[in-house]
């Protein structure tokens, strides 16, 4: 058993913990925060995919203690549901969930994806940065067309603000 | 997962220690493959000993001969987004980017890829390919004497890898068919030209881990194109066969990767 403290969507937050615990088991079960999901057994779905000091991971695949002192956003973290973040509002228009299972940790890959290589991606970047989320429902096209409409968006508010 | 003890080492020496005092240590670098084996209960360290924080293990640099000397807990994100490794060896930014997706490259990392050595995984192709040497906190290795077998390295049970260094080289690439769930290599070939000479590696295919293929190395000596190694192909004897494809499949891969592989470079 071990103390981790780090910061969750801003705020410190502490536990104690088994040391084999998991990253998304300290999210869900002690934090609460259960929109981190849990989809496989096999670090392949990507449902539970959080920012670990601004680099989205699997947080199946991370102990609790790899994260001790670090800074974690987790859906949880993202907008609010007065105030859509540009990705979240563009699932919803573009029907880009259907159980919704899989969508948090897409809205997680979208946001690193435009956080790393910029806004105005092309689809076949879109898809490519897809490979570790799956989605049982969807067909990919409409979460595909969301994140266009979202890094386009996010470029027009990168030029307003400018 | 069974219990387990974690401890943040925050140098090499710290780590060795904790290895060492551990019943049954393990080190512990971005977690991708020994997380996911210790989650299925096919690994049970009494202790994870965490590189992950240790900078001396970190970063990436070009050297005044023009070597790349990468540091063993740079994950594959980083190799594959670098201005040096871009430019010096095109290949090894190529193939870094192209394991698993975009959340495993940030976690992974080279050295942890290589002490594994899963007869899948992509690194070690162009170890091998780029005549690089691997750097322990007791010695040097060539690639050629690193790997010894599938899951297979001479790494003595508490030895730590701490850089991989590549010498400056003409040409490389990389070309890989990925297993469409896994991502790992069903077959990849890591061609190189440079100051070890013109080396064919392959990975993904081999029953007994990453092999070079004579072969091709000479007749792209004769003429460096893909036309020079699209009659030559590796004997199916001794390849992988599992549900993802037979031995006789994987030996046309190697081939057509080869073709790949030489058109990019
Ligand atoms: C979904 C998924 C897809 C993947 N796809 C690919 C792919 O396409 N291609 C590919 O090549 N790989 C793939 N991987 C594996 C990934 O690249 C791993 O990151 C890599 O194999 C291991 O590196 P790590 O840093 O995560 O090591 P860890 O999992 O932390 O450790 C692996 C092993 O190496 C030992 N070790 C770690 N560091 C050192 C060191 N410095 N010295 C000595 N021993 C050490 C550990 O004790 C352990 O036994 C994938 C993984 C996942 C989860
Ligand atoms: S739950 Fe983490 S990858 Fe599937
Ligand atoms: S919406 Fe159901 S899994 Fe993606």
């Amino acid at each position: 058993m071990g103390q981790v403290t780090m910061t969750v969507n801003g705020k410190t937050v502490s536990g104690t913990v088994e040391d084999r615990t998991l990253l998304s088991t300290f999210i869900r079960e002690n934090l609460a925060l259960t929109g981190t999901h849990v989809g496989c057994d096999t670090s392949q779905c990507g449902a539970c995919l959080v920012h670990v000091d601004g680099k989205a991971v699997k947080s199946c695949t991370m102990l609790a203690a790899q994260a001790n002192g670090g800074a974690v956003t987790t859906i949880e973290g993202v907008g609010t549901p007065a105030e859509l973040h540009p990705v979240q509002k563009a699932f919803k228009e573009n029907h880009g969930l259907q159980c919704g299972f899989c969508t948090p940790g897409m809205i997680m890959s979208a946001i690193d994806m435009i956080n790393r290589l910029g806004p105005n991606l092309d689809e076949d970047t879109i898809r490519h940065e897809l490979e570790g989320n799956i989605c049982r429902c969807t067909g990919y096209h409409n979460i595909v067309k969301a994140i266009k409409q979202a890094s386009e968006e996010m470029a027009d508010v990168l030029e307003a603000a400018e | 997962m069974y219990e387990t003890t974690y401890h943040k080492a925050s140098s090499v020496s710290e780590a060795v220690d904790l290895l060492k005092k551990a019943d049954d240590g393990k080190l512990l670098s971005g977690g991708q493959t020994l997380i996911p084996t210790m989650k299925q209960r096919l690994a049970a360290p009494s202790d994870l000993i965490d590189l992950r924080q240790i900078d001396e293990l970190k970063g990436i640099s070009r050297q005044s001969d023009g070597s790349i000397r990468i540091g063993a807990a740079t994950c594959h994100a980083d190799v594959a987004g670098s201005a040096d490794v871009k430019e010096a060896l095109p290949g090894l930014a190529a193939l870094a980017g192209k394991i698993g997706d975009p959340h495993v490259r940030h976690m992974g990392t080279i050295g942890g890829s290589i002490a594994n050595n899963d007869p899948a995984a992509d690194y070690p192709s162009a170890l091998l390919a780029l005549g690089a040497s691997i750097e322990t906190n007791k010695r040097e290795f060539t690639a050629d004497d690193f790997f010894t077998g599938m899951f297979e390295t001479a790494l003595d049970e508490d030895e730590i890898v701490t850089a991989i260094v590549f010498p400056a080289t003409e040409k490389s690439a990389y070309a890989k068919f990925p297993n469409p769930a896994s991502r790992y290599a069903m077959a990849g070939v890591f061609v190189a030209k440079g100051a070890n000479g013109t080396r064919v590696a392959v990975t993904g295919a081999g029953q007994d881990g990453v092999f070079r293929v004579k072969e091709m190395e000479t007749a792209l000596n004769g003429s460096w194109s893909p036309d020079a190694v699209a009659s030559i192909s590796v004997s199916a004897d001794d390849l992988i066969s599992d549900i993802h494809g037979s031995s006789e499949y994987r030996a046309n891969l190697v081939t057509v990767m080869a073709k790949r592989a030489v058109a990019a470079a």
